[in-house]
C-alpha cells in the first residue's frame, strides 16, 4: 500500500470548484433563495393586508384589547361584565378553555385507562362491548358526538319546573347542573391551610415509610395515615368552630335557578364529548402499552403468588406507562386543541370569544395573532410537563 | 396444574361432544370466570335488555317509514325515517340544482372507485398518479359543469358529502407536497431551511385547526390585492391543505427516520445527487413506511371536515341543520344525526381496517419501522 500512496508533495493542488458546483456554496445559495422567497411571501401579504385595512377603516394594534368588549359570556370563572375590556373577555375565555382541557385530561386518564384494561378483558362480553364503543368513537367525527351530547342533555333533559333531583337542593335540567355551595367562612382559610400542611406531611411520611419499607421490608398503613393527617385536622378545626355552615341552595325563580353553583349544558356536553371522544383514543394507547410488557412479567408476577389485579397495578402498568406516556401526550394536545369546537355549541371557550372579538373589531390578524400565540404556549406547557414526567418515568429503568 | 388433573381423570371418551356442552365450557371460560366477571356479564346483559332492546324497538319495530311531518311519527313512538324521504337527497347533495344531482352522484361513484383501486396492493405509484391527476380532473368537470350542456354550477352550491369527499381528498392530495418538502426540509442540513420547516410544523401542530380555518376565511381575502377574491371553499381548503401539510409532515419523518443510513451512503455512494437520491432511492422507501400513518391521518381529515360547518360552508352536517330547521321535521335529529354518523363510521371503519392490513402486510415483508 505504502508504495502506492502519492506522497504529499505529488497530490495534486485541491482542484478549484466553480462555485455553482461547490455544495457549500449550493447550500447558502438555497438557503438565501428560499428565506428570500418566503420573505417576499409575507411581506407581499402584509403590504395587501395594510392596504385592505385601511380601506376598510379598520384599526390596527392592540390598543382594543384596553376597550369595553360589550358582550354578555354566559359562564366566567373571573369577574366579568359586559362593561370589562376585550382583554379581560379573553382571559375569561382562556381560563374556560383551560378548565375544560385539565378537567378533560384528568377524566380521559381515568376513564381511558379503565377502557383499555377492560379492553383486554378476559371476559369475552365485556372485550367486545368496549372494543364497540371504541370504535364507534373513533371512526365518527367529534363535532357531530358533540352536537348529539348537546342535544340530549337540552332536548331530553326535564324542563327546570320538573328538574330531576337526585339529592336535597341538587337539580338536574336543561339548564344544566345545579348545585348549593358553601357560603365562604373566614374559617375556611384555616382549614385549606392546615389541608395543604397535612397534604405535605403525608408526602413526608410516605417517602420516610417507602425509605423504612425497602431497608426492612416492615409495611405501614399509608392510606390511612394520609386520610387521617389530610382530613382530620381541618375537621377538627371545622367542629371546633362551631361547624359553621351556611348552604347557598338553588332556588326555581320563573324559568331558571337562582343561587348555588351551576354547570351549564354547553359545558357538560363540552366535556362529556370530549372524555367520550379522547378516551377511545386513549384506550387503544393503553393497551398497546400493557400488551407491550412481556408476558414473562406477569407470569413471574403470578409465580410470585401476586393477586392478578396487584399484578396489574404493581408490575405490568408501571412498565406499560413507559410506552403510553410519548403517544398519551399528544392526545392530552388533541383533547385541549379540540376543546375549541365549543364554538359550535356556544360554550364560551377562548376561541369562540376571540371570534366574537374578531367580528365586532375587525382586528382578524391582531385577534388570531393573540389566539396562535396562546395555544402554542400551552400546547408547549403539556408538552414540557409530560416530557418531564416522561423522563421521570424512564429513570425508573434499570 | 387442574387442566391438567381433570384431563387425566376423565378420559376423552366420557366428553360428550355435543354442542350445547361446547358452549357451556366456552360460556364458563369466558364470560363466567370469576365472581368479577360474572358480575360484569349479569349488568352488560341488564343493560342490553334495558338499553338496545330498546333501541331496536325504537330503530326498526316502532319505526315510520313514510309520512308528512314528525307529528305523523309520534304515534308510532319510534324512528321518523320518513324524514330521510324527505330530506335525506338535500343531506347528501344540499343546495345542488336538484335536476343536475347525478353529477354529484357520479362523483361519489368516481371516488369510491379512485380509493378502491388506490387500496389494490401492489399499485405502482405512477398508475396512482395518473389514476388521482385523471380522476380529479373528472370530478372536476362534472361538479363544474357548463359544456355538454351540462349548466355551470358555482362552488357555492357544491354541498354535502361529494364536497365533505373533495375537502377531505383534496386537503390531503394538496398537503402531500407541502408535507413531504416539510418534511424533507426538517432533515436538511441548511439550518435556514430546517428552522423554516421546524418553525411551520410545530406552529400548525400547536393550534386547534379552527383557528386556521377562521384564519383562512378571514384573513386570506386580506392578504390577497384588493378586489381579488377568493370562493370561501378553495379559502377552506388552504386551510387544510396548511394543516395537513404539517401533520402530514411528521408521518414522512417518521418514514424517512425508518431508512437505514446504508441507503442514503448507497445513493452516494453511486453519486447520485440530492435531488435524485431522495426521489430515486429514499422517498419511494419512506413513503411506503409511512402509508399506514398516512392512511390514519386520512381517517381524521376524513372526520374533522365537518369543523367546515363552523365557518359557514354547506358540508352534510349543516345540510342536515337545513332539514332540521323544516317545521315539519324539528324532532328528526336524532335520526339526521345517526344517518349521518352511519355514512361516516362506514367510510372510517372501513379505512381503519385497511391501515391495519397494511401495517400487518408492511410488518410481514420486513420493510415496517426497524426495531433498534
Amino acid at each position: 500500500m505504502a508504495r502506492t500512496a502519492p506522497s504529499r508533495a505529488q497530490v495534486a493542488p485541491v482542484q478549484r470548484v466553480a462555485p455553482w458546483r461547490d455544495v457549500r456554496m449550493r447550500g447558502i445559495a438555497a438557503q438565501v433563495v428560499t428565506v428570500g422567497a418566503v420573505a417576499t411571501v409575507v411581506i407581499y401579504c402584509a403590504h395587501n393586508a395594510i392596504v385592505n385595512l385601511e380601506q376598510r377603516g379598520i384599526a390596527t394594534g392592540f390598543a382594543f384589547l384596553r376597550r369595553e368588549a360589550a358582550f354578555e359570556i354566559s359562564s366566567t370563572l373571573i369577574e366579568y361584565s359586559p362593561a370589562s375590556t376585550y382583554g379581560r373577555a379573553l382571559v375569561v375565555g382562556i381560563l374556560n378553555t383551560l378548565l375544560v382541557s385539565f378537567l378533560g385530561i384528568v377524566l380521559t386518564t381515568i376513564f381511558g385507562t379503565l377502557l383499555g384494561i377492560a379492553r383486554l378483558s378476559s371476559n369475552w362480553l365485556v372485550q367486545r362491548v368496549t372494543g364497540g364503543y371504541i370504535e364507534i368513537m373513533r371512526n365518527t367525527p367529534l363535532l357531530l358526538q358533540l352536537i348529539v351530547w348537546w342535544d340530549l342533555l337540552r332536548v331530553s333533559a326535564p324542563l327546570p319546573r320538573e328538574a330531576f333531583k337526585p339529592l336535597p337542593g341538587v337539580f338536574i335540567s336543561n339548564r344544566g347542573l345545579n348545585l348549593p355551595i358553601p357560603v365562604w367562612q373566614p374559617i375556611y382559610l384555616w382549614m385549606i391551610a392546615v389541608l395543604l400542611a397535612g397534604a405535605i406531611a403525608t408526602a413526608v411520611v410516605a417517602h420516610r415509610m417507602h425509605r423504612r419499607q425497602e431497608l426492612t421490608g416492615k409495611q405501614f398503613p399509608l392510606v390511612w395515615t394520609g386520610v387521617a393527617l389530610i382530613l382530620g385536622p381541618p375537621l377538627l378545626l371545622f367542629l371546633l368552630a362551631g361547624a359553621p355552615l351556611e348552604l347557598d341552595v338553588p332556588v326555581l325563580q320563573g324559568f331558571n335557578f337562582v343561587g348555588g353553583e351551576s354547570v351549564t349544558p354547553e359545558f357538560a356536553a363540552l366535556l362529556f364529548g370530549l372524555v367520550a371522544y379522547t378516551s377511545a383514543f386513549a384506550a387503544e394507547i393503553v393497551r398497546s402499552g400493557i400488551l407491550s410488557v412481556s408476558k414473562g412479567q406477569t407470569e413471574a408476577a403470578s409465580a410470585l403468588g401476586l393477586r392478578p389485579s396487584w399484578t396489574l397495578r404493581l408490575v405490568v402498568l408501571p412498565q406499560a406507562v413507559r410506552v403510553i406516556v410519548p403517544p398519551m401526550t399528544s392526545e392530552y394536545l388533541s383533547l385541549t386543541k379540540n376543546s375549541s369546537l365549543a364554538v359550535y355549541i356556544g360554550f364560551p371557550d377562548f376561541v369562540s370569544i376571540a371570534n366574537t372579538e374578531a367580528n365586532q373589531t375587525g382586528q382578524v390578524v391582531e385577534v388570531i395573532a393573540i389566539l396562535m400565540a396562546v395555544y402554542l404556549t400551552i400546547s408547549l406547557t403539556i408538552s414540557v410537563l409530560m416530557n418531564f414526567y416522561n423522563r421521570y418515568v424512564a429513570l425508573v429503568e434499570r | 396444574m387442574t387442566d391438567l388433573a381433570q384431563a387425566r381423570a376423565r378420559p376423552l371418551e366420557e366428553v360428550p361432544p355435543g354442542a350445547l356442552l361446547r358452549a357451556w365450557r366456552w360460556a364458563r371460560a369466558h364470560l363466567f370466570n370469576g365472581v368479577l366477571n360474572t358480575i360484569f356479564t349479569l349488568l352488560i346483559v341488564y343493560v342490553f335488555f334495558r338499553v338496545v332492546v330498546p333501541i331496536v324497538q325504537w330503530a326498526l319495530l316502532d319505526a315510520t317509514w313514510s309520512a308528512d311531518s314528525d307529528r305523523a311519527c309520534e304515534a308510532a313512538g319510534g324512528a321518523c325515517w320518513a324524514f330521510l324521504k324527505s330530506w335525506g337527497r338535500f343531506i347528501i347533495f344540499g343546495r345542488f340544482p336538484y335536476a343536475e344531482q347525478w353529477r354529484p352522484a357520479l362523483v361519489l361513484v368516481l371516488f369510491v372507485a379512485m380509493l378502491a383501486l388506490s387500496a389494490r396492493p401492489g399499485m405502482r405509484g405512477r398508475t396512482l398518479l395518473a389514476i388521482w391527476a385523471g380522476g380529479l380532473v373528472a370530478v372536476g368537470a362534472l361538479m363544474w359543469g357548463g359544456f355538454l350542456g351540462m349548466p355551470y354550477v358555482e362552488t357555492e352550491l357544491w354541498n354535502g358529502l361529494p364536497l365533505t369527499l373533495i375537502l377531505a381528498l383534496g386537503g390531503v392530495g394538496f398537503a402531500f407536497p407541502v408535507g413531504i418538502v416539510a418534511a424533507l426540509g426538517r432533515r436538511s442540513k441548511l439550518p435556514a431551511i430546517r428552522w423554516l420547516s421546524v418553525a411551520y410544523i410545530e406552529l400548525i401542530r400547536g393550534v386547534p385547526l379552527i383557528t386556521l380555518l377562521f384564519m383562512a376565511s378571514l384573513m386570506v381575502p386580506l392578504f390577497l390585492p384588493t378586489g381579488v377574491g377568493i370562493a370561501k371553499l378553495w379559502r377552506a381548503e388552504i386551510g387544510f391543505a396548511l394543516f395537513f401539510g404539517a401533520y402530514l409532515a411528521e408521518a414522512v419523518r417518521g418514514g424517512l427516520q425508518a431508512i437505514p443510513r446504508g441507503q442514503y451512503e448507497a445513493a452516494d455512494a453511486l453519486g447520485l445527487g440530492y435531488w435524485r437520491k431522495t426521489y430515486l432511492v429514499i422517498l419511494p422507501q419512506a413513503l411506503t413506511v409511512s402509508i399506514p400513518s398516512i392512511v390514519n391521518l386520512f381517517i381524521g381529515a376524513f372526520k374533522d371536515t365537518t369543523l367546515i360547518t363552523i365557518v359557514g360552508i354547506f358540508d352534510v352536517l349543516q345540510d342536515a341543520n337545513t332539514g332540521l330547521n323544516d317545521p315539519a321535521w324539528r324532532h328528526a335529529y336524532v335520526e339526521a344525526y345517526a344517518t349521518i354518523g352511519m355514512i361516516f363510521f362506514a367510510f372510517c371503519y372501513f379505512m381503519s381496517r385497511y391501515s391495519l392490513y397494511l401495517e400487518r402486510r408492511l410488518r410481514r415483508a420486513g420493510t415496517g419501522p426497524r426495531r433498534k
